[in-house]
């Protein structure tokens, strides 16, 4: 099959709509395809990725942990838009930390997040065949 | 060109969900290809029958159907995205043992294999949403 670039833009909480939830499922599916996958989160997208997170007091299945699964699917580059995550007073160390084995190098253990800035972004997306946004 | 298109919206609600709509039937008009059109999150609402919007409103989920049929439209709605929000065929109804289906005709459910499908194959994919 034809393999492209699929890159996937992550801008909403994690909770409070569906859209964070149910682009997970299309990026597992994405990658089951043998496609090239990237995840771009910005805007309050970036609290998907916070760590720690608890939704007991809102009854919503904290799908969180599921991104810890995405470097078993060959996912091994998430970009985190920098500029967001200062305006809502965060750094790497509030995100997970989402690695990859690089089989090329006795399986060791890589840094799947990569923080970049708007005029980065805009050469992610160039460089991609298929944008999907959510 | 070759369209894939995404409706992530619900009628009545969204303006993505009348957009993809005008989109699809412009892009046909003029010739192009569209593989096929895939709903997902609440646009999966467009593909219910039960629809009834007042006489002098458009009927958005009859204008999908009518416009399937003239041109051999493949509509696929998202099974798990249906699932929650209560769309059935006959077979998913039975499947899941509710009493009742609602998919509209020119509609077909499936899963998101169609969704990375249609990306694949087509030249463009056009997602409608926020």
């Amino acid at each position: 099959m034809t393999q492209k670039k699929f890159l996937y833009v992550n801008r909403k909480a994690p909770y409070g709509t569906v859209y964070a939830l149910e682009s997970l499922e299309v990026v597992l599916i994405g990658a089951a395809f043998e496609q090239d996958v990237r995840l771009l989160f910005m805007d309050d997208g970036v609290f998907q990725l916070a760590k720690g997170q608890d939704t007991a007091g809102i009854d919503n299945k904290n799908f969180s942990p599921t991104y810890s699964a995405l470097g078993d699917y060959e996912v091994t580059k998430i970009y985190v838009d920098k500029q967001s995550l200062e305006e809502r007073g965060m750094s790497l160390d509030d995100l997970q930390h989402l690695v990859w084995e690089d089989e090329d190098d006795d399986w060791a253990e890589r840094d799947s997040i990569v923080l970049v800035d708007r005029s980065e972004i805009k050469e992610i997306m160039e460089e991609n065949d298929v944008v999907l946004s959510f | 060109m070759k369209f894939t298109i995404q409706v992530s919206e619900g009628p009545y609600t969204h303006q993505a969900s009348d957009s993809a709509y005008q989109f699809t039937r412009a892009a046909l008009e003029k010739g192009h290809e569209i593989f096929r059109v895939f709903f997902y999150h609440d646009g999966v609402n467009n593909a219910t029958r039960l629809t009834t919007p007042p006489q002098d409103d458009r009927n958005v989920v009859n204008r999908w159907s009518e416009l399937a049929a003239e041109h051999n439209l493949d509509m696929v709605v998202c099974v798990a995205a249906a699932q929650r929000r209560g769309i059935a065929d006959a077979d998913e109804a039975k499947r899941n043992g509710k009493d009742a289906d609602n998919l509209a005709p020119g509609f077909r459910i499936s899963g998101l294999g169609q969704l990375i499908e249609g990306a694949i194959q087509s030249e463009r994919l056009v997602v409608f949403g926020d």
